[in-house]
């Protein structure tokens, strides 16, 4: 049985909901009542049905829509997709992951055959069938990573590897939480997460960086990240701050429910074949507070969560003008009962 | 002064060995090409090359550079017009080139840039940051750049919007990152303070 695409939208009127089997899948980033940064990363390898890990890249019912609202950023800032010139054999190697985890994880929808260097990509849902030589630019309408990841939902950062530190090399980012790819291209790991507030001094991207140079072909890994987002709004990006800022104001007690978004970021690491680049998909999930309180335990422990978190964090992710609002009414939610270890739904 | 890891660390200019020295200054930078002469042999001069950007300084340092008697020297309004030159400079160099940058944040990564391209390893370039800490931002929302920035909040020259300065800063972009201040209220406007000095 295929994915009942949802046709919706993630700007204007903002048509975009979640299924309640998607609500399920949800991937919940607290496995207790608080929060505070970790390294927390795992092997990325397939979970169980009908969760976000079923698949190492996972397709969902709004990939459709996604891939259309991206379409939208790029035609107004062609700058959200930038690889530098060393990084266009890394763009076939993500191609290639990409297309054939694809085809392989989702036969109804797209397939993936291979005659030497003749590929024939179908893509059913976005209505593409092409063939092309892979290794020959010319033959693809884009280059190899703006060509697939216009094919692909979430975020899509690609890291040369070199000196023993990690380089934003190239990158697809239109659903960023702020963050500029044009600014920050050409970093380096510590580079490009200097604004991050409190984890340089806790030695976190430290370890981090140790972990991710050693990631070996195959043996992908993950973790989750986390913020909130008013409106379902994929394109939350510095570049359009002051168009989208102006929504944090508009949460009042009777909108939470419909306006307030947990947004997960879903980021994986998979070392690349050829290239011995790194690539970084951050995948976006956005779940409404009406949503996520039709699963108790979520309720009861986002509420705790939220309302006990740091300052610094709060002011960083941009919540400290909705946080007190969105904490009142999920209180009505929290009936103080304990909640159970672990990120499932029970 | 606390720093974030973006932003580059300068340090003091010192005489390198090496067959020729490029040594490129803007307003006060002048006077640590001044000290370093002070450590360098005899004949570092006569293989030397300055480009002097004199700025807000007037013409107080010219004359003890050029008392230093490098085999070229150089003076000019600007980066902009400077650079063509160090472009030439740069192309027709040797191996044994040694780079010396002195002055603004906004001079040393400007000229670092043009370095970059041109093939020099960032590490074998020589930095000290002496006068104004005026920075050369760019605003995130239309990509303009806006120099010689001393407030906090500042206009962003091209798009008008009030921009918070902040730390994060791009080599390759030799600049600060600007982002709308009030985005989310446009109705509050910060009162601005000369703080980059």
């Amino acid at each position: 049985m295929g994915i009942n695409f949802r046709k919706e939208t993630f700007r204007d009127d903002f048509t975009f909901r979640n299924s309640p089997e998607n609500i399920r899948r949800f991937p919940f980033p607290y496995h207790e009542d608080a929060y505070m940064y970790s390294v927390n990363i795992e092997p990325h390898v397939p979970g169980p049905k009908n969760s976000v890990f079923e698949h190492l890249v996972d397709v969902d019912e709004h990939y459709v829509s996604e891939m259309q609202d991206r379409a939208m950023v790029l035609a107004e800032d062609p700058l959200r997709c930038q690889s530098l010139p060393h990084m266009t054999l890394a763009g076939w190697d993500l191609l290639e992951l990409l297309m054939t985890e694809k085809a392989a994880s989702y036969p109804e929808h797209f397939s993936l055959t291979r005659e030497g260097d003749r590929w024939h990509w179908i893509n059913r849902p976005l209505g593409i069938d092409d063939t092309f030589t892979f290794g020959d630019v010319s033959t693809l309408p884009y280059g190899p990573m703006e060509y697939i990841t216009r094919q692909s939902q979430g975020d899509f950062a690609i890291l040369d590897q070199r000196d023993n530190n990690l380089w934003m090399d190239a990158g697809m980012i239109t659903t960023q939480a702020d963050w500029s790819l044009d600014f920050d291209i050409g970093m380096n790991f510590f580079e490009w997460h200097a604004p991050v507030p409190l984890a340089h001094e806790m030695g976190v991207f430290t370890r981090a960086l140790k972990y991710l140079t050693n990631i070996q072909q195959g043996k992908p890994a993950r973790r989750l990240n986390w913020t909130m987002t008013i409106n379902p709004r994929l394109d939350t990006s510095p570049e359009n701050f002051h168009k989208w800022g102006g929504d944090r104001l508009t949460v009042t007690p009777e909108n939470v429910g419909q306006k307030v978004h947990l947004r997960v970021e879903l980021q994986s690491f998979w070392r690349l074949p050829r290239s011995n680049a790194l690539v970084f998909p951050i995948r976006c999930y956005l779940l409404k507070m009406d949503e996520l309180v039709t699963v108790p335990k979520w309720a009861r422990r986002f509420h705790r969560v939220l309302r006990d978190l740091p300052v610094e964090l709060a002011e960083y992710k941009g919540l400290t003008r909705y946080r007190q609002t969105t904490v009142e009414w999920l209180s009505k939610h929290d009936d103080g009962a304990p909640t159970s270890p672990g990120f499932s739904p029970d | 002064m606390k720093t974030i890891l973006s932003r580059p660390v300068y340090g003091t200019l010192s005489p390198q060995a090496g067959k020729s020295h490029l040594l490129i200054a803007d307003a006060e930078g002048a006077s640590a090409i001044l000290d370093l002469a002070k450590k360098a042999p005899e004949d570092f001069f006569a293989n030397a090359h300055i480009m002097f950007i004199p700025g807000r300084t007037g013409d107080s340092f010219q004359a003890s550079l050029k008392a230093l008697k490098p085999a070229q020297y150089y003076e000019g309004p600007s980066v902009a017009a400077a650079m063509p030159r160090l472009t030439w400079t740069l192309a027709n160099a040797h191996m044994g080139l040694r780079m010396y940058l002195a002055g603004t944040e906004g001079l040393i990564g400007q000229m670092m840039q043009a370095a970059i391209e041109a093939g020099v390893d960032p590490a074998s370039i020589q930095t000290e940051h002496r006068g104004s800490w005026a920075r050369r931002i760019q605003c995130v929302h239309c990509k303009g750049i806006t120099e010689n920035v001393t407030t906090q909040p500042a206009t962003c020259s091209h798009c008008g919007l009030l921009l918070l300065v902040r730390d994060h800063y791009s080599k390759r972009l030799a600049a600060f990152q600007g982002v709308c201040i009030n985005a989310e209220d446009p109705t509050e406007v910060p009162q601005k303070e000369e703080i980059f000095r």
